[in-house]
């Protein structure tokens, strides 16, 4: 696994600034926010490509793509796998984004602007489009199965894992690079949030900003970042002696057919994105125990995810421990469903519940489960699910367990 | 100010990637220094830029060492 995330740049930092219950939030520094509704985000700090790549690679690409293959390539170290002739063709990646190379667009649209076409670099292109982390690792690696991308907004990633879990399962291929990689904390990135009015304004407090089920939430905080994780097919896994942190046993997906960007109130649709997980690995509701949740913080999404868990849960949703990581990490939109299905890996194996920080009053109509307010608990955790749910109406969920 | 030949190996060598003493003069872009057929036209853009003059696409492609690019500045630009 690897991840390029607010709170660090590894897996392990993360997760330890996880379970400290630390904020990745604060001002946005990197060009004036002065005239936006909103001036923070939980941005990346401290990146620094060039351990991973040549600095001549890195310029090429859109500080997504940089995320994603520091991402990738800690994925593939982490994993131990080797890429043989023989193997390679079995090999495939499917990684995600939300909305690429943004960034890029942006700085090419302006160059036009001042100085005509002849200005474009011929890396605009490769360097701005959404499939290229899967590109580029295959390229790294010579991964020579599928190279697959996803898009669909905030469940990008949670798709990306799901599909690549399917591409093993149907034998197009038996290892499967997957995740997400998103940066929008740019000028028209911000912008078109702040326009939505999806963002979070406490501009005067932001790590007290992201603040899911709580009842004073105004809406979420832009993150940015990858994850990456590397599926292998469990047998193929266990024979060459891989440390297998979890087993990813089911996925589920469904559409809300309601709303651009809001979700029905009763969370049907997540209702059933959970219930098609639930059911691709033969799981009753009673025998999962911690749900990481999509809880972004926005005043509908908190409530109908929330409906969603007791309408699929029903008596047992009470016994569930269910928490929003995006209280401390903010919304890393494409990249999000790949660092919670992280999370949900690491809840497994160090058997604990991270924390929702910020949650000091529960909003009425999300009382009675636990919401894992401020500090992580330790627990017996033998499955996982992790939701993610995306403009659109788009929602997936992935079930993990523990290995 | 440096002689356009700094200048173009300067240049080479930030766009490359590579070491200002590898930009040999003979040195090829594609089989000497590592570019491939987007770095050139990116290296002909950085030319371009630096040395504020538009370079036609006919010529840029014959421009395939070090050399090539000093001589072809010297001359349109002399």
């Amino acid at each position: 696994m690897g991840m390029v995330s607010p709170l660090g740049n590894t897996v392990d930092e993360t997760w330890a600034g996880v379970l400290a219950g630390t904020s990745g939030a604060g001002p946005i520094e990197s060009f004036d926010v002065s005239a936006f509704s909103t001036r923070f985000a939980a941005t990346v700090k401290n990146f620094d490509p060039t351990p991973y790549m040549a600095a001549k690679e890195a310029r090429k690409m859109d500080v997504f793509l940089q995320y994603g293959m520091v991402a990738g390539i800690q994925a593939m170290q982490d994993s131990g796998l080797e890429v043989n002739e023989e193997d390679a063709p079995r090999m495939g990646a499917c990684i995600g984004s939300g909305m690429g190379g943004i960034g890029a667009i942006e700085d090419n649209a302006f160059l036009i602007a001042e100085k005509g076409p002849r200005r474009v670099s011929p890396f605009f292109v490769p360097g701005a489009i959404i499939n290229m982390v899967a590109g580029n690792l295959s390229i790294k690696y010579g991964l020579k199965g599928p190279n697959l991308s996803t898009t669909t907004a905030c469940t990008t990633g949670t798709h990306a894992i799901g599909l690549g879990l399917r591409t093993i399962q149907y034998g197009d291929a038996d290892v499967m690079v997957c995740g997400g990689a998103e940066m929008v904390t740019t000028p028209v990135g911000l912008g078109g949030f702040c326009a939505a009015r999806a963002l979070s304004t406490r501009n005067d407090d932001p790590k007290s900003a992201s603040r899911p089920w709580d009842s004073d939430r105004d809406g979420f905080v832009l993150g940015e970042g990858a994850g990456v994780l590397v599926l292998e097919e469990y047998e193929r896994a266990k024979s060459r002696g891989a440390r297998i942190y979890a087993e990813l046993t089911g996925f589920g997906m469904s559409g809300d057919a309601h709303h651009m960007t809001s979700p029905p109130e009763d969370g049907a649709g997540a209702a059933l994105s959970m219930r098609n997980a639930l059911h691709d690995a033969a799981l009753s509701a009673d025998q999962l125990q911690y749900i990481n949740a999509h809880g972004t913080s926005t005043p509908l999404g908190d409530k109908a995810e929330v409906a969603a868990v007791r309408a699929v849960f029903g008596d047992v949703a009470e016994q569930l421990a269910v928490s929003s990581t995006k209280s401390m990490t903010g919304h890393l939109l494409g990249a999000a469903g790949a660092i919670e299905a992280i999370f949900s890996v690491l809840a497994l194996r160090d058997q604990v519940a991270p924390p929702t920080i910020n949650l000091d009053n529960v909003d009425e109509a999300c009382r009675g489960i636990n919401l894992v307010p401020w500090e992580a608990q330790k627990m017996d955790i033998d499955a996982a699910l992790s939701n993610s749910f995306g403009f659109g109406g788009t929602n997936g969920s992935l079930v993990f367990r523990r290995a | 100010m440096s002689s356009i030949e700094e200048r173009v190996k300067k240049i080479v060598a930030e766009q490359l990637g590579v070491k200002e003493e590898d930009v040999k003069p003979e040195a090829s872009f594609v089989e000497d220094l590592g570019a491939d057929s987007l770095d050139t036209v990116e290296l002909v853009m950085a030319l371009e830029e630096e040395f504020e003059t538009e370079i036609p696409d006919e010529e840029a492609e014959k421009i395939t060492t070090v050399q090539l690019a000093i001589d072809y500045i010297k001359e349109n630009l002399g």
